[in-house]
């Protein structure tokens, strides 16, 4: 390879330098997967025990089953939000102490779930 | 041949690290393919929770094999969705506010080089979509042509004619922009 493609993938390399995917982004996917947690319980709410009786019925529940465990998590979300509404009438200063225990507490529920250090 | 099943718990771990080792690079993916960092958090989480539902088939099939192309390819064909659906192009190619991860300069080599590094996003942009994301997969991702192969659904050898040939129309467009701009 010549000097000058060495020169133009370095080029490359740095206009095409990776991105850090913002921290809110983990938020986002904790609601997304609330949703389908939700979706999942509705899910097998619908089966009834008799169903049940037909392994071949078994597998979507199964898959709810796995589907709302994952996502479980996400209810904390919900918890800190409303704590962040209590804390806001409390002035900004506390709202935004609640806001540092929501992250804190999503951060560690995500890592808890998905297993992350 | 017999099948291994694994649990629920073992499968999640597993996930967690596919996630762990990869957010970076499907998020970086996704904002060079669509331009915005909305529409790259959006596909970004799409990506994952497609993965999830679909992991444990990936495995299987994966024959040990890693799973980032696979993941790619998902971020591939959700982007390819997305734009079929709203039937265009990205409005901005590059968001002006991007902070990629800088890499180690001086300040005068930063100034001298911003504008080559800019000719060169503008250049990527005006490639065909399959060498603009090959590009992509390559040197933002760091993928080796047989990753790529996997991601795009080609063999390897179109695969190193189509980077090569990607590599050499920017080059070509870089250079057309620079002798445009000399006075």
């Amino acid at each position: 390879m010549t000097e000058a493609a060495t020169n133009f993938e370095t080029l490359l390399r740095e206009a095409l330098a990776p991105i850090e995917p913002p921290a809110d982004l983990v938020l986002r996917l904790e609601l997304t997967l609330e949703s389908i947690s939700e979706i999942a319980a509705e899910e097998l709410e619908s089966w009834e025990l008799k169903a049940m009786r037909d392994p071949r019925n078994w597998v979507r529940p199964a898959a709810a089953v796995v589907v709302g465990g994952t996502a479980g998590a996400a209810l904390v979300v919900l918890r800190a939000r409303r704590r962040s509404h209590q804390q806001h009438k409390a002035g900004v200063a506390a709202a935004r102490d609640a806001a540092e225990r929501t992250l804190r507490d999503v951060g560690g529920e995500f890592r808890r779930v998905l297993r992350l250090p | 041949m017999s099948e291994v099943v694994k649990s629920k718990q073992q499968l999640d771990d597993e996930f967690a690290e596919l996630y762990r080792a990869h957010v970076r690079d499907v998020y970086s993916y996704a904002y060079y393919r669509v331009g915005n960092h909305h529409d790259a958090e959006d596909l970004t989480e799409q990506t994952f929770l497609q993965a999830y539902r679909h992991f444990e088939r990936a495995q299987r099939e994966s024959d040990g094999r890693p799973l980032r192309p696979w993941l790619i390819r998902i971020a591939h064909n959700l982007a390819a969705n997305l734009y079929r659906d709203r039937s265009r192009k990205p409005q901005a190619p590059i968001d002006e506010t991007t902070t990629p991860i800088p890499a180690l300069h001086t300040t005068e080599e930063l100034v001298e080089g911003r504008d080559e590094l800019g000719r060169v996003i503008e250049g990527i942009n005006e490639l065909p979509d399959d060498r603009r994301e090959a590009l992509i997969m390559r040197f933002a991702l760091g993928m080796d042509n047989r990753e790529i192969a996997r991601a795009l659904g080609r063999s390897d050898g179109a695969t190193k004619v189509l980077i090569h040939r990607a590599i050499r129309q920017l080059e070509s467009i870089v250079t057309s922009a620079q002798a445009d701009k000399t006075p």
